[in-house]
């Protein structure tokens, strides 16, 4: 595996293990892993960082929705001019384009679910583009990329084993 | 009428661990590094063949040396793994766990009397199986100087070409050592010389990180004399599942078959089918499981050297074997587990050789190893 699939990898894993912990994974040295994640962030590939939450975990919940947006496409607007226009908006998580019976999945956040309603019918489904939306919202989350939510305390192996 | 164990049952000691592992069950909230096992599930394939045979309402006994369909693709994988080739009608059998196909082995080749060299430090069960059988263990203490590997001169040391058969697991548990090649060539040449059966464990063959695994019974004339072990427990984390086997020459598989038959009759239904899905299809998730405890093992490692803790570069398996920082392993683990809350396990319970060692397993996801081994460096300093 090259250094940048390797580095990849464990910040996929956990992005705050420290260069030196890294280094102790790989055969990289400290001063190695903080040039390939300068390089990985500098070339687009690392985007950002951010924790995952169990918004079931918080007192304040916060309210979340998947939207399914249908568009109409004219000869002066794409798919992009679209998504662009849509991911200004600070209310909206997430955007893909995706195939199937839609055209867009959206993932809005918001206090309430009246704040998120009125997002919606005030900010999204007036843009001229958009014919129908969808709206569900999240109920519970039980997994958010890749990490399982629960106590985390399931080892029940022996302590001590041959 | 009071009940009394046998004399030869009542002549083997409770396990060396048994102790330890009293003490750590009473306590809350410790980090094990003392577990024998893989952290991960059976692959999701795997579980579903399992469950997919229940449903199918495949329950019975399967044929006593183990699923036909089974045996084929053990022979198999063992030929593209490691370039062992053997007949599975007559030179396989499928075992409850390869504890299992080891205990066989020795009840069917081994004679009362006979001198068993059991190479340590070694798995727990060897000498007790040896007993069982109404053999005679002889200790082959490893040296740290040679990274616990066997070699002629430690043979030689123990007297071990007076010997009837010679009993080793590579790569390694409790230490983590692995042999080349060339260096089970050396041994390979000793046990033709002497004339002794070798009964090889690979069981952890699969978990190997340096180099490519290499079975003693591919070396010359070699195959004739030696009996191979492994299984699913380790590669594929299917320990619950208890799934082994064991290989050689007819003569051989056919005696411990004698055995198994009237014991086990056959090994557990459900869990030849989840085997045979994980030779199937299971090759990406044992290649996951090895980069995640081959990056582990760098860390432990790694981290290790950092304290100033001498340990020679175990690469298989999952464990390392430091030099325990002071003499006496047993306390510093108790202490350790006392003060600190982590796990270990003392070398000595592994036998000779394993003195003033701790082992340390990184079957452990890497937070609460991250965590266990901050809480080592602030024991010790």
């Amino acid at each position: 595996m090259s250094s940048r699939a390797e580095i990849l990898a464990l910040l996929r894993e956990n992005a705050r293990y420290s260069a030196a912990d890294m280094a102790r994974q790989t055969d990289l040295d400290p001063e190695e892993v903080e040039r390939v994640i300068a390089e990985l962030e500098d070339d687009g590939v690392v985007a950002g960082y951010q924790a995952v939450l169990d918004y079931g975990e918080l007192d304040e919940e916060r309210v979340r929705a998947l939207v399914e947006l249908n568009v109409t496409l004219d000869r002066e607007t794409s798919y992009a001019d679209i998504a662009e226009r849509l991911a200004k908006f600070p209310e909206v998580e997430g955007l893909r384009l995706v195939s199937g019976d839609y055209d867009f999945d959206m993932e809005v956040e918001g206090d309430s679910m009246s704040e998120v309603s009125r997002f919606i019918s005030e900010k999204v489904a007036p843009v001229p583009e958009i014919t129908q939306t969808v709206t569900h919202y999240v109920m519970e989350s039980y997994k958010e990329r890749g990490i399982v939510f629960g106590d985390g305390d399931d080892d029940d192996r022996l302590s001590i084993s041959p | 009428m009071t009940m009394e164990v046998s004399d030869r049952v009542d002549g083997v000691p409770p396990s060396g661990i048994r102790r330890f592992f009293e003490l750590a069950e009473e306590m809350d909230d410790i980090i094990s590094l003392g577990v024998g096992e893989p952290d991960f599930s059976a692959p999701w394939s795997a579980r579903d063949a399992a469950i997919a045979s229940l449903e199918r309402g495949e329950t019975s006994y399967t044929a006593n040396r183990g699923k036909k369909e089974l045996r084929e693709a053990i022979a198999r994988h063992q030929h593209d793994a490691y370039g062992l080739d053997y007949d599975p009608d007559e030179e396989i059998i499928v075992t409850t766990g390869a504890s299992e196909g080891i205990d066989l082995a020795l009840r069917a080749l081994v004679d009362p009397g006979d001198t068993v060299a059991v190479a340590q430090p070694s798995y727990v069960s060897y000498v007790p199986g040896v007993l069982f059988a109404g053999g005679e263990p002889l200790p082959v203490p490893t040296r740290a100087e040679d990274e616990f590997k066997l070699t002629r001169e430690v043979l030689e040391d123990a007297g071990a070409d007076e010997a009837d058969a010679l009993i080793y697991c590579y790569p390694n548990n409790p230490t983590g050592a692995t042999m080349t090649g060339e260096e089970l060539a050396d041994v390979a040449a000793f046990c033709r010389e002497n004339d002794l059966l070798v009964l090889a464990d690979e069981i952890y063959a699969a978990l190997t990180y340096e180099h490519e695994h290499t079975s003693i019974a591919t070396l010359p004339e070699m195959r004739e004399r030696t009996v191979v072990f492994n299984g699913f427990s380790k590669a594929y984390a299917m320990t619950g599942l208890r799934l082994g086997y064991a290989m050689g020459p007819a003569e051989a598989i056919a005696g411990m078959n004698r055995v198994h038959q009237y014991t086990m009759l056959s090994a557990p239904t459900t869990a030849q089918h989840a085997a045979l899905d994980a030779l199937a299809n299971c090759d990406d998730d044992v290649a996951d499981m090895r980069e995640q405890y081959d990056r582990r093992r760098n860390f432990v490692l790694s981290r290790f050297a950092e304290m100033g803790i001498d340990c020679f570069e175990a690469a298989g398996a999952f464990y390392a074997f430091p030099k325990c920082p002071t003499g006496d392993s047993e306390a510093f683990a108790e202490n350790l587990l006392q003060e600190e809350r982590v796990a270990v396990v003392p070398g000595d319970v592994f036998g000779a050789g394993g003195e003033g060692h701790l082992r340390v397993s990184y079957a452990t996801g890497l937070e609460d190893l991250k965590t266990a081994m901050n809480r080592i460096e602030s024991f010790i300093s």
